[in-house]
């Protein structure tokens, strides 16, 4: 059984149909990528895992249907979403964006442990502490949200483009870390990247989404060679 | 001039302004959380007020009378949000206001329904003791209802600063969607908002009935019309903002009672005048804030 399972999921807004029926799983541990271009319905599709968007079809975290339910009570089961333009709590400081991030968590010495810890693995962050959030620059502001959702100790973490607008460095970077997270922590990840070779290298596995349907899967490697693929995503 | 005249009137505008002040910060709590201008705040606090009558008519002592009535209050506007407001939360601001609007009526017909249309006497919480000093009289009453003001901020920080559900309540002003990913649970922080915000006004209530003559359907509306005028010049997303801004108003009020003859009884100018300034000059008020947002 898969962590996550998602079958033949269909999502709108109003009258218009973004998600055609999808199908994707994401098993305990692994890492997904989702590649599509620009309006494929990427942020729709993680936005329906989460809650945040009304979907029909079939959506299962560990076994148990989340269909339909609030995004908080998701959230409280274990999937973590880091929403695309990062969801920064703009005017609380990154410390409290932080605690936020154990919002779901009661356990407080765990909880120390774990800033000290996302601290250390995120220096800025350490160092602008009582910074207002929605003053730090658009990568601080990446770091951040991907560091208040480890808070949460999640099972499973939703990524939407978390490369987006970061410098090349600080993106390799931020993909090292999400992989020694990954490594040590055995957090799944679903994540939805432009970004298709630093994607693929981080992803076991990977889908195609293309106007709303999945039009092509595989293991990352057979991805990275097939010849479409590398044209659309990997421009060479 | 006469500063012994001066200084009354200055204590009198700034116990009437600490009651603005009381129903400014329930205006703004409602605002921060749900960016809702609640104009029902009023009548939810006359409601309010006619329940602390109500037990005190029964016998009980005017402190426990209220703090019964405030407890109370906070329920019901926990259930005044999930009740009339939640339906609305897709809606545009337009058809929120006209709800709220709505809920001003109903509000103001209820209570005379059930507490009938004559006009009450409520008992004030402080002595009627009056102080002389250095010729200047000061009533017990009004240092009551300044430190009451004093004490709401004192709580309001605590919350807001020292609690997880102060942090929460933070969050989902700041942005409800990430605060939902995050597992704050979005419904609850907005009924605890409400809830909160109708305690304050059931205090206010409580606390500008006994000053004035007595307590009638009507009694609450221009203390509402000052408070609005106080959470706009404060700026509608300031705590603080309203506090000051309250004492301003109720300062400004009393000043041009006794000073501005023409303005006797129909001092109601003063807070539409201060509304109308700061829409032109300073929209965002004295301490509001135009969000500081790199994108
Ligand atoms: N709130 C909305 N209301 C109406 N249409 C929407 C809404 N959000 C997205 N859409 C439409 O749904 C389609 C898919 O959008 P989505 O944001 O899921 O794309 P995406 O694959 O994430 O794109 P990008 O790579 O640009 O982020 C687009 O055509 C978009 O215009
Ligand atoms: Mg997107």
């Amino acid at each position: 059984m898969s962590l996550l399972e998602v079958v033949d999921l269909s999502a709108a807004y109003g009258p218009i149909q973004v998600l055609h029926g999808i199908s994707l799983t994401v098993d305990a541990g692994e890492v997904v990528v989702v590649l599509g271009a620009n309006g494929a319905g990427k942020t729709t599709a993680l936005r329906a895992i989460s809650g945040l968007v009304a979907a029909k079809g079939e959506l299962r975290f560990d076994g148990v249907s989340i269909l339909g339910r609030h995004p908080e009570s998701i959230a409280h089961r274990g999937v973590s979403h880091v929403p695309q333009g990062r969801g920064t709590l703009a005017g609380l400081t990154v410390d409290e964006n932080m605690r936020l991030g154990a919002y779901s968590r009661r356990d407080r010495e765990g909880i120390a442990a774990d800033l000290a810890e996302w601290y250390d693995t995120f220096p800025p962050l350490a160092k602008r502490r009582s910074q207002t959030a929605g003053t730090m620059s658009g990568g601080e502001q990446q770091m951040l949200a991907v560091a208040r959702s480890l808070m949460s100790r999640p099972r499973l973490l939703l990524l939407d483009e978390p490369s987006l607008g970061l410098a090349p460095l600080v993106t390799k970077q931020l993909f090292e870390t999400l992989a020694t997270v990954n490594r040590e922590r055995g957090i799944a990840m679903l994540l939805v990247e432009q970004n298709a070779a630093l994607a693929l290298e981080l992803a076991a596995r990977g889908y195609v989404l293309e106007a709303g349907e999945i039009v092509a899967s595989g293991t990352a490697e057979n991805l990275s060679r097939d010849g479409e693929i590398r044209k659309a995503y990997l421009g060479r | 001039m006469d500063l012994n005249l001066f200084f009354s009137q200055l204590l009198n505008g700034l116990s009437s302004g600490a009651i603005y002040a009381s129903l400014a910060l329930a205006i703004v709590l409602i605002f921060r959380t749900t960016g809702i201008l609640n104009f029902a705040q009023g009548e939810m606090a006359l409601f309010s007020t006619y329940v602390t009558w109500w037990l005190a008519d029964q016998g009980l002592s005017i402190g426990l009378a209220i703090a019964i009535s405030v407890a109370v209050s906070f329920v019901g506007g926990a259930v005044i949000e999930r009740v009339v407001i939640r339906p609305f939360e897709k809606a545009s601001p337009l058809v929120i206001v006209i709800a709220t609007l709505g809920l001003f009526l109903a509000l103001n017909s209820l209570t005379q329904v059930v507490f009938g249309t004559d006009a009450k006497q409520l008992g004030s919480a402080f002595p009627d003791t009056v102080w002389d000093v250095w010729g200047l009289r000061i009533e017990a009453q009004t240092i009551g209802i300044l430190v009451v003001l004093g004490l709401e901020c004192v709580a309001l920080w605590v919350l807001f600063q020292r609690t997880r559900i102060g942090l929460a309540l933070r969050a989902v002003a700041d942005n409800p969607e990430a605060s939902r990913l995050l597992g704050v649970r979005v419904g609850t922080m907005l009924m605890f908002g409400w809830g909160l915000s109708a305690a304050l006004g059931s205090l206010a209530g409580a606390m500008v009935v006994p000053t004035t003559q007595a307590l009638t359907a009507s009694s609450l509306q221009s203390v509402l019309v000052f408070a609005f005028a106080a959470a706009a010049l404060g700026g509608f997303d300031s705590p603080l903002g309203a506090v000051v801004a309250g004492l301003i108003v109720g300062i400004a009020r009393a000043l041009t009672i006794q000073y501005i003859e023409p303005l006797n009884n129909i001092e109601l100018v003063v807070p539409f005048a201060i509304i109308l300034v700061v829409l032109l000059v300073k929209p965002a008020g004295l301490f509001g804030s135009t969000q500081v947002e790199r994108v």
